[in-house]
């Protein structure tokens, strides 16, 4: 036996056993109820869209809604065809990223695969750093920096227009892309490389032949968090791209997307209760079932096409 | 010390990591169409030897190489040479078996493409995986995923893969340490069959198959004051049975390491 044992002797350590008990099952009640408390706000979110969006569906039909492609609740001869505001927001999220996915994709491959230590320990952070500032800077940046340079080169482009909102949404959502891709191609073993290198691969080859394809998971992953966040993405929109819902794939026009329209109606003076007001609950709830849908596919990528490595 | 002309040479061949030295002034012939083996202690310097032969420790930012290491005559730390041209001259199969997760074609065909083969690539792909002894287990799935395989089976395409770029050596380093001792039976029967072609080096901890299969044998030591010097060098048959240093002797009646 053990000459001094950590803790009381068996026997006399009942009455300390039971206080230690009922502290651990009170610790694991209060994690539990932090836990439940956010799930539970988010089905409280979600029953609110969903009850305010099916008053909303009794008065236009969801035909209506979702096939329409003009989008006027705010005047008087209404019209409620969401498409406009939809081709708003695909139209800033596909040229967001196509802004994102390659330079971001360069970034993470530089940044994995050449980039001395040093550099990266000085480029990450900086490059993190652009995803802490407030979207509202990066939304007078559009509007008062990259638009009356876009107008310089173009007199076509209005004001307002889609194209430099895209811009700057898509530096913004770059590190996002190079940072999760980037942790994505430094979870390929070492071994893999060293196996491509020894076959007389030179760097590029690695990279590209080996180490992208080994972390595509995780690089599409990424790619379909970053469109989901250009997606939901409100405040450049609102201060740069315009308020004209419009049904186009015109970049150089004033658009709206579906955030910077609830933006528009939760700011104005819609009374609550009207169909104006109603209206901005139905966008929403679509809003909010594109960015879960492209959250799952996200999910579902990842465990799908993920390798197992030992 | 060899009845032949070496393949590979080093003389006063040593490594640095950083300032620290790992290997000492090893001068070591290789014999060709022959199997040598490098034994040695945990952290003697073995596998940072094999490494100088097709120039992998260049992959470590601090690695530093002093002395030469000569292959047919030329010197493979030369300014005029390309670590990748060599690296196909001088294939390498590593401790675990690390095949690409992609299929087991496209895991032999990976070497040869970049290597920019014109040929035949199907016949190609197929004459190396039978030369590693896996072509009947693996010839009706070609397409699928080679992380599929068992670790055996992984390892010998490994090795498939190595072949295909046909190399003139190949380096093995612990290739059965992460393998049982069935699929171990079968890398070893493997490497006798391909050492009437290829010159082969293999680190290993595993004395008994050192002494199974390899012609000659090193053994390398660390001591206080010197790290990943060569005590002995010679017949594997020699070394096994009547080692010339008492140190040798030590290490394989298992006295230490």
């Amino acid at each position: 036996m053990a000459k001094n044992p950590v803790g009381p002797p068996l026997g006399q350590g009942a009455r300390n056993a039971w206080k230690r008990m009922a502290t651990e099952r009170a610790i694991a009640a209060l994690l539990f109820l932090s836990t439940f408390l956010s799930v539970l706000i988010t089905i409280g979110i979600v029953a609110v869209l969903l009850f305010e969006a099916i008053t909303f569906f009794a008065d236009v039909s969801v035909f209506e809604f979702l096939s329409g492609t003009r989008w006027t609740p705010l005047f008087s001869s209404k019209q409620f065809g969401v498409l406009a505001l939809v081709a708003g927001t695909t139209l800033t999220a596909v040229m967001a990223m196509v802004v994102a996915l390659p330079l971001g994709l360069l970034s993470a491959v530089y940044l994995s695969e050449y980039a001395p230590n040093g550099v990266r320990k000085v480029v990450k952070p900086i490059l993190e750093v652009l995803a802490g500032i407030p979207t509202v800077v990066y939304g007078y940046f559009a509007l008062l920096f990259v638009t009356p340079i876009l107008r310089s080169i173009s007199g076509d482009i209005s004001v307002f227009n889609a194209l430099s909102a895209s811009i700057v949404m898509g530096i913004m959502i770059l590190p996002m892309v190079s940072s999760l891709s980037e942790d994505a191609m430094r979870a390929v073993p070492r071994t893999l490389r060293e196996g491509a290198y020894a076959l007389g691969s030179t760097k590029l080859e690695v990279s590209t032949l080996v180490v992208v394809p080994a972390a595509l998971s995780g690089i599409v992953s990424a790619f379909i968090l970053a469109v989901s966040r250009a997606i939901g993405e409100t405040m450049i929109v609102t201060i740069a791209a315009g308020q004209n819902p419009t049904f186009t794939l015109n970049p150089f026009v004033p658009i709206e997307t579906m955030t910077a329209y609830i933006v528009q109606v939760s700011q104005g003076d819609a009374p609550a209760g009207s169909i104006e007001f109603k209206t901005i609950f139905a966008v929403a709830l679509l809003l909010f079932v594109i960015t879960l849908v492209m959250n799952l596919l996200s999910q579902f990528v990842v465990s799908r096409f993920r390798e197992e490595y030992e | 010390m060899l009845d032949q002309d070496p393949i590979l040479q080093t003389r006063g061949l040593s490594v640095y990591y950083d300032t620290k030295k790992v290997v000492t002034d090893v001068n070591l012939d290789v014999a060709r169409n022959r199997i040598t083996s490098i034994i040695g202690p945990s952290g003697c310097g073995k596998s940072t030897l094999l490494r100088c032969f097709n120039r992998m420790n260049d992959l470590i930012p601090s690695a530093r190489v002093e002395g030469q290491v000569m292959f047919d005559g030329l010197d493979l730390y030369g300014h005029d040479v390309d670590p990748t041209e060599i690296r196909y001259l001088i294939g390498m199969v590593f401790q675990r078996p690390n095949p690409f997760p992609k299929s087991i074609y496209d895991n032999v065909a990976f070497g040869p493409r970049i290597n920019g083969f014109k040929g035949d690539m199907d016949e190609l792909v197929e004459r190396s995986l039978v030369r590693a002894a896996i072509w009947d287990e693996v010839k009706d799935r070609l397409n699928t995923s080679a992380l599929a395989l068992s670790g055996g089976q992984q390892q010998r395409l490994c090795i498939a893969r190595a072949l295909a770029v046909e190399p003139r050596v190949i380096l093995m380093d612990e290739p059965c340490s992460a393998l049982d001792p069935i699929a171990t039976l079968a890398i070893e029967e493997l490497m006798r069959e391909l050492s009437e072609d290829y010159s082969i080096i293999i680190v290993t901890h595993n004395m008994q198959q050192a002494a199974r299969v390899s012609h000659y044998t090193a053994f390398l030591m660390v001591e206080e004051a010197r790290v990943g010097f060569m005590v002995e060098f010679g017949e594997s048959r020699q070394i096994f049975t009547n080692p010339e240093d008492e140190r040798t002797e030590a290490y394989i009646t298992g006295r230490f390491g």
